[in-house]
């Protein structure tokens, strides 16, 4: 192999750059994948951005679920920079100045000559070269109207430390992305020479809107090319750092960190069946098998050196989920009911319970349902949990579930309570869990709060967890992963 | 060294000659490994050409593929090497009437020749140009994982009786994964990362119009917008690209030109492998509306 050529030293000093804020960002990036991924650029032409881009990802991303993060480092740091992009009057970079509408469709204006058309163009100019864009998918129109937009609408300020969410915000509405789409969609209506039908009319509009989504994609890339040219690489890339998704906190996770939550939890569960099935297939040895031990004892000369066993029947775990769905956990409860429904999906005995102060079985509600969220919803709505006031009363619930159901519990059960203990200083009742744990394989208590809050005010979990196999913070991903792994 | 490719473009024009049609991701990635000489882990839903991508590029290097299979309870002897302990039996016994001693025995019986190689040390003492493919390394115990470390960073395999052999040459080597569990840092840390996904409606259309040659550009970029919108569904299992094949080779057979909701969603079952899946799917394809037009058959 050839000796591996320095990259020159401005290149290596962003490289370093951008590995140690991919490190800020919780990326796991060992000095050997640093010194591969040094190597890997001096095999790939720097001018090519996207094989760049691939070679850095392939060196130092080894999780799908940080390319996102990588992503976002990655544009701050090697965005297309320079004076064309500063936050000064817009007019200057665009010195191009047209009436003619139609010299934007032409094929030969690239990206900056068709931005340049937009200077002198009256609103409804640029909604129609929108929508022209938009109905040819054509790219390069797609980027310049994007500078246009952001220059024109995002109203941005130098040095103002706000980030880009705003100013695309402002972008959008002015833009109207929506009412392009509508428009889109009649046309194609009256285009059609028959009526469409529902099949072609949803695919019309799958086209469209990812065409959309481009457009909203470029508008982001402009605003965050400008913010960086504004105020530096490392100043653009703190702000925009967000945690990996198996930090996500479950109890502040936004909508969008919600949806990467969940798609993150469906490897987690199959983990977790996969991990169950392992254990119950190599758990324990079965009977002896002595027809495979004779057979195997003729490689030893006839001595039975290695004797050999039977697969034991495997035996079906059973799980009970009982969580708490009040208010205070209401995030996590969202959350808790998908990993149950997940895990229901992956094992044939599941039975799910939910409780505030009253308790109710809810395992009904998600069989045979094809779409979590209405599962949730029946569970919000129909599951009857409240006994007086609607307020945590773990005590009278455990009290409950006990009558109940105490007696189904058997030493197949494991049982897995999820809750922060918040009991509003009623009863504990912990024997109840005493005595589950007696009846079960296992008990184990999920708590979503973070160590240091476990026992304070009316937080009682130390009462109910002596009782149990063990007590586990699962307020992330991670955590719930490290549960997981120990499980068994 | 000679490299086995000039440009990542190189790798995806090659590639592309067998009917694989990569993109960037793909071709920088294996371009990389060769110049690396380092594996490539890849990992991606069930269905998007993982182990198809390591075929391949075995197919245009003119290379052995050599694959290995894991399963739970992979061990040593059935990954690196076992000695023939049958053979070496007969061997003792054949001596017992000569009068060689017992070292000459045993350095007799712990020679290459009672040695059965397994695929790793197969690809490690191949002199024609091999791929080696590790296939679902995910479902081996995380202990045995520790197994392939020493191949897939030094290219050797060390046994006890014999020493270290050393490869021939470096040899392109493949893992694939389902993610059904987390790799171990050691294992991600030696390889490169390439992450296969869904691919795109332009390429998904590409691979129809490649695999299928008689299918008409009309039908092919339906088939690959149908599959698009399913896709964005939340479904159990979405429908992979073999799926894709499968569906349009059916609506080929139908002799459908332009698909219609009724065949959609009578085809519904090769692209889609659960009943509710099925169901959510064809709910959607007719629209809301469209459930209650009459003329347009419902499934249930």
């Amino acid at each position: 192999m050839t000796s591996t050529e320095v990259p020159s030293s401005p290149m290596l000093e962003l490289l370093s750059g951008f590995i140690v804020e991919l490190r800020a960002s919780g990326l796991p990036v060992s000095l050997t994948e640093n010194l591969d991924a040094m190597e890997a650029i001096t095999h790939i032409p720097i001018e090519n951005r996207s094989a760049f881009k691939y070679a850095l990802a392939a060196t130092l991303v080894k999780n799908n679920s940080h390319w996102r993060a990588f992503e976002t480092v990655f544009e701050v740091y090697f965005s297309l920079r320079g004076s064309e992009y500063s936050l000064g009057d817009g007019g200057d970079d665009l010195p191009e100045i047209t009436e003619d509408d139609e010299a934007p469709m032409n094929p030969d204006a690239g990206g900056a000559g068709a931005g340049g058309a937009g200077e002198a163009m009256s609103p409804e100019q640029m909604a129609e070269m929108l929508f022209q864009a938009m109905r040819n998918g054509d790219d390069g129109l797609m980027r310049a109207l994007a500078r246009q937009a952001v220059t024109r609408f995002a109203g941005m300020e130098p040095g103002r430390p706000v980030g880009g969410t705003y100013y695309l915000y402002r972008t959008l509405r002015n833009l109207d992305l929506d009412g392009v789409l509508e428009r889109l969609m009649e046309e194609a209506q009256e285009q059609s020479p028959s009526p469409l039908t529902q099949l072609e009319e949803r695919l019309e509009r799958d086209e469209f809107e990812s065409r959309i989504d481009r457009m909203k994609k470029e508008i982001e890339a402009e605003i965050r090319r400008r913010l960086v040219a504004d105020r530096g690489v490392e100043a653009m890339a703190k702000t925009l750092r967000k945690p990996l998704p198996e930090d996500v906190d479950f109890m502040h996770a936004n909508r969008e960190e919600l949806v990467s939550l969940r798609k993150a939890m469906y490897p987690l569960t199959r983990k977790l069946a996969v991990r169950l099935a392992r254990k119950r297939r190599h758990g324990r040895k079965g009977p002896l098998d002595f027809r495979a031990t004779v057979r195997q004892s003729l490689s030893y000369g006839g001595v039975p050196a290695d004797p050999r066993f039977r697969y034991p029947r495997p035996s079906k775990p059973e799980i009970f989920v009982v969580a708490d769905i009040s208010g205070s956990v209401a995030a996590f409860a969202r959350f808790t009911l998908q990993l149950v429904y997940a895990i229901s999906g992956q094992f044939s005995r599941v039975r799910s319970f939910v409780f505030i102060d009253g308790i109710d079985e809810v395992t009904r509600f998600f069989e045979g349902v094809e779409d979590i969220s209405v599962a949730i919803h029946r569970v919000n709505t129909e599951a009857d949990v409240v006994w007086v006031d609607g307020h945590s009363d773990y005590g009278h619930a455990f009290e409950v579930f006990w009558e109940k159901y105490g007696r189904e519990i058997s030493p197949k059960t494991t049982v897995l309570i999820l809750g922060d203990a918040r009991n509003n200083y009623h009863a504990s009742q912990s024997w109840v869990i005493k005595e589950m744990s007696k009846k079960a394989r296992h008990v184990y208590w999920l708590n979503p709060e973070p160590k240091a809050y476990w026992d304070t005010g009316d937080s009682i979990v130390s009462d109910y967890g002596a009782h149990t196999d063990g007590v586990f913070e699962c307020r992330n991903l991670r955590q719930l992963e490290k549960f997981v792994d120990i499980l068994e | 060294m000679d490299y086995r490719f000039e440009t990542p473009v190189d790798v995806s024009t090659r590639l592309r000659d067998v009917d694989y049609l990569s993109d960037e991701a793909i071709a920088g990635v294996v371009f990389l490994a060769d110049r690396l000489g380092k594996p490539i882990l890849v990992e991606g839903p069930a269905g998007t050409g993982k182990t198809q991508l390591a075929k391949s590029v075995a197919e245009i290097l003119g290379a052995r593929l050599i694959r290995l299979q894991c399963y739970e309870g992979l061990d040593e002897s059935k990954a690196l090497y076992e000695w023939n302990y049958k053979k070496q039996l007969l061997r003792i016994q054949a001596e017992r009437n000569s009068d060689s001693s017992w070292e000459d025995i045993e350095t007799d019986i712990f020679s290459d020749e009672f040695l059965l190689t397994r695929p790793l040390l197969e690809a490690i003492l191949a002199e024609d140009p091999v791929v080696l493919l590790i296939d679902e390394v995910d479902r081996v115990e995380v202990e045995t994982e520790a197994l392939l470390l020493e191949i897939l960073s030094d290219y050797q395999v060390s046994i006890p009786e014999l020493g270290t052999i050393a490869a021939r040459q470096i040899p392109m080597v493949f893992l694939t994964s389902n993610n059904t569990r987390e790799l171990s840092e050691a294992l991600k840390r030696r390889c490169l990362f390439l992450h296969i996904d869904y691919p795109d409606m332009e390429r998904e259309k590409e691979i129809v119009l490649t695999k299928i040659p008689e299918i008409t550009e009309s039908l092919a970029d339906q088939v690959a917008r149908i599959v698009r919108s399913i896709r964005q569904l939340e479904l159990k299992k979405s429908p992979s690209v073999s799926e894709t094949l499968d569906w349009a080779r059916t609506l080929l057979l139908l002799g459908v030109d332009s698909v219609t909701e009724a065949d959609a969603i009578e085809t519904l079952n090769i692209l889609l492998k659960y009943q509710s899946d099925i169901t959510k799917a064809s709910k959607e394809l007719q629209g809301d509306s469209g459930a209650k037009r009459p003329g347009v058959p419902r499934t249930s």
